[in-house]
C-alpha cells in the first residue's frame, strides 16, 4: 500500500496535472506496433489507468468491454473498481464524472454514442464547463475526459450517426479534440485524461477498425491545441479533423492530378484551436476550404472560415470553401447524398483554384 | 400455466379452465366463437398501491386462436427480419422483439385505437399489433418508400399515426415524457381515453422518467407507464444497473403493478385494469417481467452476459407463444395441426410481404430534403458518384 503511494505522489510530482509533459513523437525504445484505432484507444486507456491510480474508466457496458470493444480486459486488469458500468443514465454519467474529477481525480467517461451525449449537454455545458470559473478557480473537473465515438458508418442512420463537435466548441470552459488516426488517437487522448481541463473526445467509429497504422508502444503524448499540416502545398488549404481527413486526402491526390497543389491540415483540437497555423497557411495558398461531416450551418468550418476572413481578408483570392454535411437529419438511406464525399471536395477545390 | 414456477403443480390440471367459469362444451366449440371463456393467469399480479386485478380473465376460442396466429407472425417476423439483416437488405440499427410477443397483443386487446402507446425503438411488433401491415414494415426496414415511414425512419422509427401509434423513438427513455403530453390533451379532450408509454428496464434508470412520473402524477394524467423488464439494458443484467429492480415500485407515490409478460391474458387483464384505474386515479405503473431472445441489437449475439441455458429455459418454460398453443389444445379449440397449418400461413405471409417489399422503389432522393421544416430549405446535393442525379428541391 505505502509502495503504492509513493509511487502515486511520484507520478502526480512527475506529471501533476500536467502541462508541462514532455512530448515524444515517433517509435520509441519500445518499438512500435500495428494497430487500429480501437486498440489504440485500448492502450491509451490502459495506460493512463497503470500511470495514475486515481484514474477511473466508466460507462454503458465499459466493464464487458464496450459496444465497439474500446475498453477490453480493462476490467480483469485494474479491477471493477476502476472500470465499470453505469446504468443507462448519461446525465448522471457525466454529473457523476464532474463530482469525480472534483476530488482530484481522472474520470474518464465513455458516453456510448455521440448520438446519446445530449441527455448529458446540461452537465456538460452548465456544470463542468463553468466549475473553474464560477468557483473562483476553488473547484473544477478538469480530470473529465468524456470518450464519445462519432459520426457516419455507412448506415447508422439517424441515431448512430451524428457529428455534434459544433454544440460544445461554443461552449467557452471545455476543450474539444478529436483524433485522425490510431497513432494520434493514442497520443491525443492520453493528453486529454491529463490535461487539467475537462475535455470532450470524439472518436472517429467510422475508423475504429478501418484505420491501422504503426503506434507506439509506450506512453506518449501529442500536444493540444496545435494543428499539424499533414500535407504541404501551395495552392489552397485545407482543413479538417478526424474521419474527414481521409476523404479530403484522397481529395487531394485526385487534385494533384490535376495539377493542383493542396495543403491539408489537421485542426486535432477544435476549441482552443490552432489558428496561427492555418492563418500562416492561408497566408501562403490565398485559398481556404474547410470540410466536416456535420451540417454545414453553425457547424464548426463557419467559426474558421469567419477567422480566417478576419485575419487573411486581403490575401484571400476566392471566397472561402465549405464542404460538409446538408442541412438535414442524419438520413438512413440517402447517407451518400448527405455526406461530404471526395467528388465535392475536389469540385469545391477546383472552383476555388479557378475563381 | 405456470409451467416453470410452479413445478408441484401438474401444468395440464393448470392448464384446464376453471369449471366454474366455463360455459362451453367441448369439443363442439367452432374455431370463431366469441364465447366467453375464462382463463386464470399463471402467476398472481403483484400491486404497489393498488388492488390487483382478478386472475380470471375473460376471453374467448377466437381471441386465443387471433393471440396464437398474431404472436406467431411477429415472431416470424422479427426472425425474417434477423435473415434480411444478415444479408445486408437491413441497414441501419436492428433490434428484435422475439420473446416479448404477449405485451404487443395482450395490451392491444384491453384498448382501443383511440388510446396512445409510445414505445423506445423495439417498435416493429407494437406497429404491427396497432394494425400495421407485414409490407409496411419490411419496406421501411429495407428503406422503400411503401415503408410506414415512407422509408425514411428504418427500424426504430416507426409510426401510425391512425392507430394511435406515436413512435419509434431512438434515445433511451427520451419517449416517456412525451407520453405525458399525449395523455394530458387526451384528459384536456376528456374522451376517456389513455396513454400507454414504453419503456425498457435499462431506461428505468433515465432521469427523464422520473420527471415523467412526477408530472403524471402531479396533474392526475391517464398515462400509463409500461416497464417491459425484459432483464438486459442493452449488454447489462437489471441488478447490476438498478439498487431496486422491482420496477412496478419505482415510482413510490405512484400505484404500480407487476405482470407476468410473458402471458398475453395476464397482460390483457392489467392493460384492461390500468386503464380503468388511469381514467380514474391518475397514472399507474406496469411492470411486465418477459424477455427477449435476441441479443439487443444485431451487433449483440445476445450470448456473453447470460447463459444459452438461461435462454433456452424461457423459451421452454415460459415461451408466450406455447402458452397461448397450449391453452387452445388443453380447451380443444384447436388441434396441433391447424395450429401448425396457422404456422406455415404465417411464414407464407411473411415472404409475401418481403417479396413485395423488395420490389418497392427507394424513396425519390429530393425525399431527402422533405419534411425537415414545414417547407423545404433551398438545399440540394448529389450522391457520392458524380453519376447520380443530383437531388432537386420539393
Amino acid at each position: 500500500m505505502s509502495t503504492k503511494f509513493g509511487r502515486l505522489v511520484s507520478l502526480v510530482c512527475k506529471r501533476g496535472f500536467s502541462i508541462s509533459t514532455s512530448v515524444q513523437k515517433g517509435a520509441s525504445e519500445q518499438g512500435v506496433k500495428s494497430l487500429n484505432l480501437c486498440s489504440a484507444i485500448n492502450q491509451a486507456l490502459q495506460i493512463a489507468l497503470d500511470s495514475d491510480p486515481r484514474s477511473y474508466v466508466f460507462g454503458e457496458d465499459v466493464s464487458f468491454g464496450g459496444v465497439f470493444r474500446c475498453t477490453a480486459g480493462l476490467a480483469d486488469q485494474f479491477g471493477k473498481k476502476r472500470v465499470f458500468n453505469t446504468p443507462l443514465c448519461e446525465q448522471g454519467i457525466v454529473g457523476f464524472g464532474i463530482g469525480l474529477a472534483a476530488m482530484g481525480n481522472r474520470a474518464i467517461a465513455e458516453i456510448q454514442f455521440a448520438d446519446y451525449i445530449f441527455p448529458a449537454f446540461d452537465q456538460i455545458v452548465n456544470e463542468a464547463a463553468k466549475f473553474r470559473y464560477r468557483s473562483g478557480n476553488q473547484f473544477n473537473c478538469g480530470g473529465l475526459t468524456i470518450r464519445t465515438p462519432y459520426g457516419a458508418v455507412g448506415h447508422g442512420g439517424h441515431y448512430h450517426s451524428q457529428s455534434p463537435e459544433a454544440f460544445f466548441c461554443h461552449v467557452p470552459g471545455i476543450k474539444v479534440v478529436i483524433p485522425r488516426s490510431p497513432r494520434q488517437a493514442k497520443g491525443l487522448l492520453l493528453s486529454c485524461i491529463r490535461d487539467p481541463n475537462p475535455i470532450v473526445f470524439f472518436e472517429p467509429k467510422w475508423l475504429y477498425r478501418l484505420a491501422v497504422e504503426e503506434v507506439p508502444e509506450d506512453d506518449y503524448m501529442l500536444p493540444l491545441s496545435e494543428a499539424e499540416v499533414i500535407r504541404e502545398g501551395s495552392d489552397i488549404t485545407l482543413v479538417g479533423w478526424g474521419a474527414q481527413l481521409s476523404i479530403m486526402k484522397e481529395a487531394c491526390l485526385d487534385a494533384e492530378k490535376e495539377g493542383i497543389s493542396c495543403e491539408l491540415i489537421d485542426l486535432k483540437t477544435l476549441i482552443p484551436w490552432d489558428k496561427e497555423t492555418v492563418e500562416a497557411s492561408v497566408n501562403k495558398t490565398g485559398r481556404l476550404l474547410v470540410s466536416h461531416e456535420a451540417p454545414i450551418t453553425g457547424g464548426f468550418g463557419a467559426e474558421v472560415s469567419a477567422s480566417i476572413v478576419e485575419r487573411c481578408f486581403s490575401r484571400l483570392e476566392a471566397p472561402v470553401a465549405r464542404v460538409c454535411g446538408l442541412d438535414t437529419p442524419f438520413p438512413l438511406v440517402f447517407e451518400p447524398f448527405y455526406m461530404p464525399t471526395k467528388n465535392k471536395i475536389l469540385d469545391a477545390i477546383k472552383s476555388t483554384v479557378k475563381y | 400455466m405456470a409451467l416453470s414456477r410452479v413445478s408441484s403443480s401438474s401444468p395440464s390440471i393448470l392448464l384446464k379452465p376453471l369449471s366454474s367459469y366455463l360455459s362451453l362444451r367441448r369439443r363442439s366449440v367452432s374455431s370463431s366463437s366469441t364465447d366467453p371463456l375464462t382463463v386464470e393467469t399463471s402467476l398472481p399480479f403483484t400491486a404497489h398501491r393498488c388492488d390487483e386485478p382478478s386472475r380470471a380473465v375473460e376471453t374467448s376460442a377466437a381471441e386465443l386462436l387471433s393471440f396464437f396466429r398474431d404472436m406467431a407472425l411477429m415472431r416470424r417476423m422479427e426472425i425474417a427480419a434477423d435473415s434480411l439483416y444478415k444479408a445486408k437488405l437491413i441497414r441501419g440499427f436492428c433490434h428484435l422483439y422475439d420473446g416479448q410477443e404477449a405485451v404487443a397483443v395482450g395490451m392491444e386487446a384491453a384498448i382501443t385505437r383511440k388510446d396512445c402507446i409510445i414505445t423506445a425503438y423495439r417498435d416493429h411488433c407494437t406497429f404491427l399489433s396497432r394494425g400495421g401491415t407485414l409490407l409496411e414494415v419490411f419496406a421501411e426496414l429495407m428503406g422503400r418508400r411503401d415503408g410506414c415511414s415512407k422509408g425514411k425512419g428504418g427500424s426504430m422509427h416507426f409510426y401510425r399515426k391512425e392507430g394511435g401509434f406515436y413512435g419509434g423513438h431512438g434515445i433511451v427513455g427520451a419517449q416517456v415524457p412525451l407520453g405525458c403530453g399525449l395523455a394530458f390533451a387526451q384528459k384536456y379532450c376528456k374522451d376517456e381515453n389513455v396513454t400507454f408509454s414504453l419503456y425498457g428496464d435499462g431506461a428505468a434508470n433515465q432521469g427523464q422518467l422520473f420527471e415523467a412520473l412526477n408530472i403524471s402524477a402531479l396533474w392526475d394524467l391517464p398515462s400509463i407507464l409500461v416497464c417491459e423488464n425484459n432483464h438486459y439494458g442493452m449488454g447489462t443484467a437489471e441488478w447490476r444497473a438498478a439498487k431496486s429492480p422491482a420496477y412496478y415500485k419505482r415510482g413510490d407515490y405512484v400505484p404500480g403493478l407487476k405482470v407476468d409478460g410473458m402471458d398475453a391474458l395476464a397482460v390483457k387483464q392489467a392493460c384492461k385494469f390500468a386503464k380503468e384505474f388511469a381514467l380514474k386515479n391518475g397514472p399507474i405503473i406496469l411492470e411486465m417481467d418477459t424477455y427477449r431472445y435476441h441479443g439487443h441489437s444485431m451487433s449483440d449475439p445476445g450470448s456473453t452476459y447470460r447463459t444459452r441455458d438461461e435462454i433456452s429455459g424461457v423459451r421452454q418454460e415460459r415461451d408466450p407463444i406455447e402458452r397461448v398453443r397450449k391453452l387452445l389444445l388443453s380447451h380443444e379449440i384447436s388441434t396441433e395441426k391447424e395450429l401448425k397449418d396457422t404456422e406455415k400461413e404465417v411464414r407464407k405471409e411473411v415472404d409475401e410481404a418481403i417479396a413485395k417489399a423488395k420490389e418497392s422503389q427507394m424513396p425519390d432522393p429530393s425525399d431527402l430534403f422533405k419534411n425537415v421544416y414545414v417547407k423545404g430549405l433551398g438545399v440540394e446535393a448529389r450522391g457520392a458518384d458524380r453519376k447520380e442525379v443530383i437531388a432537386t428541391l420539393p
